[in-house]
């Protein structure tokens, strides 16, 4: 299959929704990253499995989410491409 | 290989490196059988070393080459999982692996921002720039720059950010290098480096990216074994079960307890407190700043970004972001529990027991002076205030908490190696690609022929190393302060220039040059202002607004910015950088329609990247 050349029109759907992809990834990631932390010593209150909730999102919580994020956002950019009929064979 | 294969290396990798990986274990029981008959530790010790630098060195020639595309970007055919393993190794340097789960028993809740710090900076690569730059295709980060922003000033500037970055980088790996082999293998700490140093240009000189990918694959998988066996057979001891990223709550309920009764006021799991274990504002503020920093400054580390040039193709550009975190979470979500099995070990078996009946652990890191034990009171009785622990000792006394023989202390020294060595590699490459690639051919020698070009970068890889080791021979462990900045200083000078350019097509040169210079000189001059001049700097800062405060740190009289460390002086760094870019930008003139569709070509997989200055893309 030759390369697709997109119309401008496409071409600015297809960024736009690559976008709005960006945007939520890195709205979970700031969340991850910042806001819950700024909760911890409340979170810390409650407990599952001996771990205080704050502690153990600073230690394993946030960084399971980043994983998930990544892989989530290489099928969702992947899905994205494919209905523009721009993704590699 | 004696192996039979259908096919390449490429078609068998899954083969290759599932017998590579049970022939390193084979060879982990072989050592542990000589240690029953009696054979030294220290002669164990140099088998681990130079049996495992021996298999890097075997890669490194296997995979010499003559091919550009494969010197720089080891022919664009890495597949997204190994490049993920490659990424991994890459990224976690002798500080992730020895320091690290040290630096959380120190300093508890708060220190957990490395943890989410060299993590989350994979979510900004894997959105932001990751495919992008893959699509580009050319063959280092300062490429990019040079393309977006039409011309050699920009390239200057990021290639000038890439070596102050990556320079003090490389020299600590090569610290690290010299401080596992002199205390593993009672070698001079000179000696040692120079040693690392072999192991690491006979990596990378031959076979370049290529290289380096394939060793840094093999480096990975040593590293991971030795950094979860200690740990999960410890787990298995206290808790029953071999899961220590998921017993070692039970671990923390325990040590919780603990503290309560020795009177602990801080806790380890207490966020953002001082000794007396109150909150206070500006700890969480700091920890804040310096997740910022240390996840910005990962994605604008170019050695970490110029790995995703390797792979086939954008898709797997994005998935081996993926793949990247997972193999790094791996070592991360495993050394919280590190960090906690140790306080439980110490606080139930070390402090209050009498001094005389220490576990052998205590006596055997006392010797080296990780471990220090001091009957103030001379009770007889160990009291918490008289029993201290450095850092280090953590990862590296583990196997002898856990009982464990000697051929698992060698295994965690092989691993913390790979993981020094497997770093070093990548920031070399990334400094003398960038000199070779970018200075030598795109602005000095434009004409010069493939050979010429591959010759000069080998040149410059030895000559960076031997001035690297030369560095940490000289200095020591004085420099390991200044591998913190160099995610500050990353992060300054290239994040504003990289993500703009993707992704606001007003970005213009004139914009980015100054965002880059406004950066990384904000940085530069804070850092070593509040370093060497803290007064002085406190004077000027206090002219803004009252706050700063000074504090006797290394010798010296070291200056905050308002209560924030130095660590973190990208707070400061990444907006102004960000400010000066759009503003300069908004100010002068966009950027020309070819330089508009140079921008749409790579936001989108398919089809050619149409370079704006007419050169060919490269393949």
């Amino acid at each position: 299959m030759a390369a697709k050349q997109l119309t401008m029109e496409e071409a600015k759907a297809h960024w736009a929704k690559t976008s709005t992809l960006m945007w939520t990834m890195l709205a979970i990631w700031f969340f991850l990253s910042f806001v819950i932390h700024i909760f911890a010593r409340e979170l810390n209150a409650i407990h599952i499995l001996g771990f205080p909730l704050g502690f153990w999102f600073v230690a394993q919580g946030s960084i399971t989410g980043y994983v998930l994020i990544c892989f989530y956002y290489g099928s969702a950019q992947e899905a994205i491409d494919q209905e523009f009929g721009v993704a590699e064979e | 290989m004696v192996v039979k294969m259908e096919g390449g290396f490429l078609q068998n990798l899954g083969r290759i490196y599932a017998i590579y990986t049970g022939v390193f274990l084979a060879f982990t029981v072989l050592i542990g059988i000589l240690e029953q008959l009696g054979v030294p530790n220290r002669f164990l010790g140099y088998m681990y070393v130079f049996g495992t630098l021996m298999v890097y060195a075997v890669i490194g020639i296997l995979s010499r080459t003559g091919q550009l595309t494969e010197y720089y970007v080891a022919g664009r055919s890495v597949p997204a999982f190994y490049n993920g393993m490659a990424t991994a190794s890459d990224w976690m340097s002798a500080a992730s692996f020895i320091g690290m789960a040290g630096s959380l028993y120190l300093g508890g809740f708060d220190s957990h921002a490395f943890i989410i710090g060299w993590t989350g900076g994979y979510v900004l690569v894997a959105v932001l720039m990751a495919p992008y730059l893959r699509k580009f295709g050319q063959y280092t980060v300062p490429d990019f720059f040079g393309a977006r922003y039409g011309g050699n000033v920009a390239r200057l500037i990021a290639v000038l950010v890439l070596i102050t970055a990556s320079f003090v980088y490389m020299v600590a790996q090569l610290v690290g290098v010299g401080i596992i082999a002199s205390r593993f293998l009672a070698l001079q700490f000179e000696v040692a480096v120079f040693a690392g140093l072999v192991g690491i240009l006979v990596c990378s000189m031959m076979g370049g990216m290529k290289a380096v990918t394939w060793t840094q694959v093999a480096q990975y998988i040593i590293l991971i074994v030795a950094y979860l066996i200690p740990v999960t057979i410890l787990s298995a001891q206290v808790t029953g079960v071999p899961v220590p990223q998921l017993m070692y709550g039970q671990a923390v309920e325990k040590m919780e307890a603990l503290e309560k009764t020795l009177g602990i006021l801080n806790s380890h799991v207490n966020p953002f407190s001082n000794a007396r274990g109150e909150y206070e504002f500006l700890r969480m503020l700091n920890f804040l700043a310096l997740t910022l920093c240390l996840m910005v400054g990962t994605a604008s580390l170019p050695h970490i970004l110029m790995r995703y040039f390797t792979t086939p193709t954008v898709r797997e550009a994005r998935q081996s972001v993926g793949w990247s975190i997972f193999f790094i979470y791996l070592l991360y979500f495993t050394a919280p529990a590190y960090a906690v099995f140790a306080k439980l070990e110490v606080y139930q078996n070390v402090i209050g027991q009498p001094i005389a009946q220490l576990p052998a652990w205590v006596a055997e890191w006392g010797k080296v002076g990780l471990v220090v034990v001091n009957d103030a009171n001379r009770d007889g009785i160990l009291q918490l205030a008289e029993f201290r622990i450095q850092q280090d000792a953590i990862v590296l006394a583990t196997p002898e908490i856990a009982g464990l023989p000697y051929v698992i202390a060698g295994l965690v020294a092989a691993g913390g190696l790979a993981a020094a060595l497997s770093t070093a590699d990548g920031l070399l490459l990334a400094m003398s690609n960038a000199m070779s690639h970018d200075v030598y051919y795109k602005m000095i020698d434009p004409k010069a022929d493939t050979a010429k070009r591959m010759l000069i970068s080998r040149v410059l890889l030895v000559v960076l190393a031997l001035l690297g080791a030369w560095v940490a021979g000289q200095l020591g462990a004085d420099i390991l302060f200044l591998v913190a900045w160099a995610f500050s200083i990353a992060a300054s000078g290239l994040f504003a220039g990289l993500v703009l350019g993707v992704w606001w097509k007003g970005t213009s040169t004139a914009g980015a040059v100054a965002g880059m210079l406004a950066g990384f000189g904000t940085c530069m001059f804070l850092l070593l202002m509040s370093e060497f001049n803290g007064p002085q700097l406190k004077v000027w800062l206090d002219a803004i607004a009252p706050g700063s405060a000074i504090a006797n740190l290394r010798g010296r009289q070291v200056c905050n910015f308002w209560g924030i460390s130095s660590i973190s002086v990208g707070v400061f760094g990444i907006p102004i950088s960000f400010l000066t870019t759009i503003i300069v930008s908004k100010l002068t003139t966009p950027p020309p329609k070819e330089m508009q569709d140079f921008i749409d070509s790579i936001r989108i997989p398919t089809g050619e990247v149409k370079m704006a200055s007419g050169e060919a893309p490269a393949h």
